[in-house]
């Protein structure tokens, strides 16, 4: 069992540092030689969020396989042609599989692992495999399918304020999951979206938080990775839901539940398929009925009622008998986009470039 | 209406108090020619300290003053290198910010997802709760009233005391400063070391008053933010606080623009106006009517070395 942490910066300056403690790993020698997992983060684990779940999920490797194992991992790498050279570096430092964690990855990966056919590659929430690259993903959608619930029931105003960072799909599709099924419970909802132009910026997303509740919003979701849109809730005394892990130390009252990301079983079968050769490139897009995305307990002013509301959700989406984008849905024109007794095919839900009806972006 | 106006100037208050503490320390190191481009590293010093100090200590206070000393403990550093031994100050600078978001990130790890009792508000009874007036004069923490005097101490100090106008001498011409007997180097230490004080409260302020937490490099580009804001006052402080209240209120205008259903314009577009905003400053000021007045202090940026 073995941690090298390194930061961009280290291969950025080309510093000592940072590439020395690659290879010290690589000569620490066991007598059989250990399965190496590399990680390419963009955030800082110390995020609380996004790369904090993954990283989580890493250290759950890493106390299943023991001394079998040896992960190391690089934070901080923005996506672009320094992730090219993040993770070109990984794989020729004779790391077995190498986990990318972000959108952005996806090109430099591609291209890195043309180069190395041998070291298997994981890209989360892309959508292009290649012989050596898998794909994964988790269906956050659902997730906020039972946010947007529990909103549609608690707000007043029936303004839900969104913190949103770029209009990716993923994102898109997260705040049509949450207004879709707000205004199933309360069909005036309106969910008004704020972006800041970042995945990380606590500052810039406390503002945004701030513009939002004066502005009319009692209750906030975030698709940012820090925990100040809730905090900041917290502060001005109204609801929110965390984002990536459970952040009720930070929202004690706030917090209504939060979307968890759970990659543990997954990175720990993936880990296990390169142990016993049987890696085969994949595109899976796993959700709650796989526990890869999953729930934080209510916060207390989810009431009775509404937490049975969110169960029943939760549980339908869980089994199947419950699809988040099920028709009819219409865009913000009024027209209908997704007929009655029709759902959204999965392609469809990961290239979502369309706001449905009640959203303000 | 007026209830609005008074909300998004109290959201602009807090944008624009780190700016202006960050970039008033450096105006001053500036002004002693020394450039110092560790500031966001500094400001991570000065936040982490702060945090946690007062968690450990349950004092906002100590905490504060925490902050404060971790920045000028980084400022030291940058010091020693530079002035003692004449290294290169872009250099060691960028240094400085990369060495401060690694050491903040290995002594913050472990006070990630605590929490910590916000600054409190000096509430004054009776005057907080005027219409408009109250909520933006009274009813903030310390660290705002402290940023405004910082403010109007260093305009005095630099344009009337005898102190500031040696500083000043010594930034336009080190050698004759130094030929008429002032010593350069402890006049640049102290210069220095103040620039890393106001920092670290600028980092102070960020992680106990506007998101009252500690992350990994919370300060997400702040500190490059207040470098600009320093040549975009042309070195002057009253416009630094011009600057920092006209930066932080752009970007929090556009964050409210979006919430009130937009305003036409990409948000994208709106985030680059402070930086349009300083290239058109230096632009204007190097070739238009102004010419030549760009006021950059003459020896901004080069090592001294006493001969004899």
């Amino acid at each position: 069992m073995m941690t090298a942490r390194v930061t961009r910066r280290g291969f950025v300056l080309g510093s000592a540092a940072g590439l020395s403690a690659l290879s010290l790993a690589g000569r620490h020698a066991f007598a059989a030689a250990p399965t190496k997992v590399g990680f390419v983060y963009v955030g800082p684990v110390g995020d609380f969020g996004w790369t904090h779940g993954h990283d989580v999920a890493r250290q759950a490797i890493e106390a299943k396989f023991g001394d079998k194992v040896e992960t190391s991992f690089v934070e901080n790498v923005s996506e672009g042609p320094d992730s090219e050279r993040v993770i070109r570096k990984l794989a020729s430092s004779g790391t077995d599989l190498i986990f990318t964690t972000s959108f952005g990855f996806m090109n430099p990966t591609l291209r890195v692992a043309k180069l190395f056919p041998k070291v298997k590659f994981e890209h989360a929430t892309g959508y292009q495999t290649a012989p050596n690259v898998s794909v994964y993903n988790a269906r956050f959608h659902q997730g906020r399918a039972i946010c947007g619930t529990i909103a549609g029931h608690m707000s007043k105003s029936g303004v839900i304020g969104y913190i949103g960072s770029f209009p990716i799909p993923e994102v898109v599709s997260g705040i049509n999951a949450t207004a879709l099924w707000a205004r199933k419970i309360r069909p005036d909802a309106k969910v008004k979206v704020i972006w800041v132009n970042s995945w990380y910026d606590p500052g810039k997303e406390s503002d945004g938080t701030k513009a939002l509740i004066d502005q009319g919003a009692d209750i906030i979701c975030q698709h940012t990775d820090s925990p100040a849109p809730i905090q900041t809730a917290e502060a001005r005394g109204v609801h929110g839901f965390g984002q990536a892990s459970d952040m009720k130390a930070y929202a004690p009252n706030a917090q209504l539940t939060s979307i968890l990301d759970e990659w543990s079983g997954y990175y720990i079968q993936r880990t296990q398929d390169v142990m016993d050769k049987s890696w085969q490139t994949q595109s899976i897009w796993w959700g709650l009925k796989e526990g890869m995305v999953a729930m934080a307990p209510y916060g207390p002013a989810v009431s009775d009622a509404v937490r049975k509301a969110a169960d029943t959700v939760q549980a339908g989406l869980t089994d199947g008998s419950l699809h988040t984008f099920a028709g009819p849905i219409k865009n913000q024109a009024g027209e209908v986009k997704v007929a009655a007794g029709e759902s959204m095919s999965d392609g469809d839900m990961a290239g979502m470039d369309w706001y449905v009806e009640g959203v303000e972006a | 209406m007026i209830e609005t106006t008074a909300l998004v100037l109290l959201t602009v208050i807090s944008a624009a108090t780190p700016l202006l503490f960050a970039a008033m320390g450096e105006l001053v190191v500036e002004k002693s020619g020394v450039l110092n481009l560790g500031i966001e590293g500094m400001m991570l010093a000065g936040a982490v300290a702060a945090f946690a100090v007062t968690v450990s200590y349950d004092s906002a206070i100590l905490g504060v003053l925490a902050g404060a000393l971790a920045g000028a403990a980084l400022a030291f550093v940058f010091g020693v290198l530079t002035l003692t031994l004449a290294a290169n100050q872009v250099a060691t600078g960028l240094a400085l910010t990369i060495f401060g978001v690694g050491l903040t990130a290995l002594i913050g790890a472990s006070y990630v997802g605590v929490p910590v009792q916000p600054l409190p508000k000096l509430d004054v009874p009776g005057l907080s709760d005027l219409p408009l007036i109250g909520s933006l004069l009274f009813g903030h923490d310390a660290l705002v009233y402290l940023s405004i005097a910082a403010t109007l101490g260093v305009a005095w100090f630099l344009k009337h005391s005898r102190a500031g106008m040696i500083l000043r001498a010594v930034g336009e011409s080190d050698i004759s400063a130094h030929s008429i007997g002032y010593d350069v180097i402890s006049v640049r230490y102290r210069a220095v070391l103040f620039g890393g004080a106001m920092s670290g409260l600028g980092g102070a302020f960020l992680s106990l008053s506007s998101t009252p937490m500690w992350v990994e490099g919370m300060t997400a580009g702040r500190g490059w933010i207040a470098l600009a804001l320093v040549v975009f006052a042309s070195w002057r402080p009253g416009r630094v606080l011009l600057g920092a209240y006209l930066f932080g209120g752009v970007t929090i205008l556009q964050l409210y623009a979006q919430g009130a259903g937009g305003i036409g314009i990409p948000a994208q577009v709106m985030s680059m106006l402070p930086y349009l905003a300083t290239i058109l400053v230096l632009t204007v000021i190097a070739a238009g009517p102004w010419k030549g007045r760009l006021d950059a202090p003459a020896c901004l940026g080069k090592p001294f070395r006493p001969s004899t």
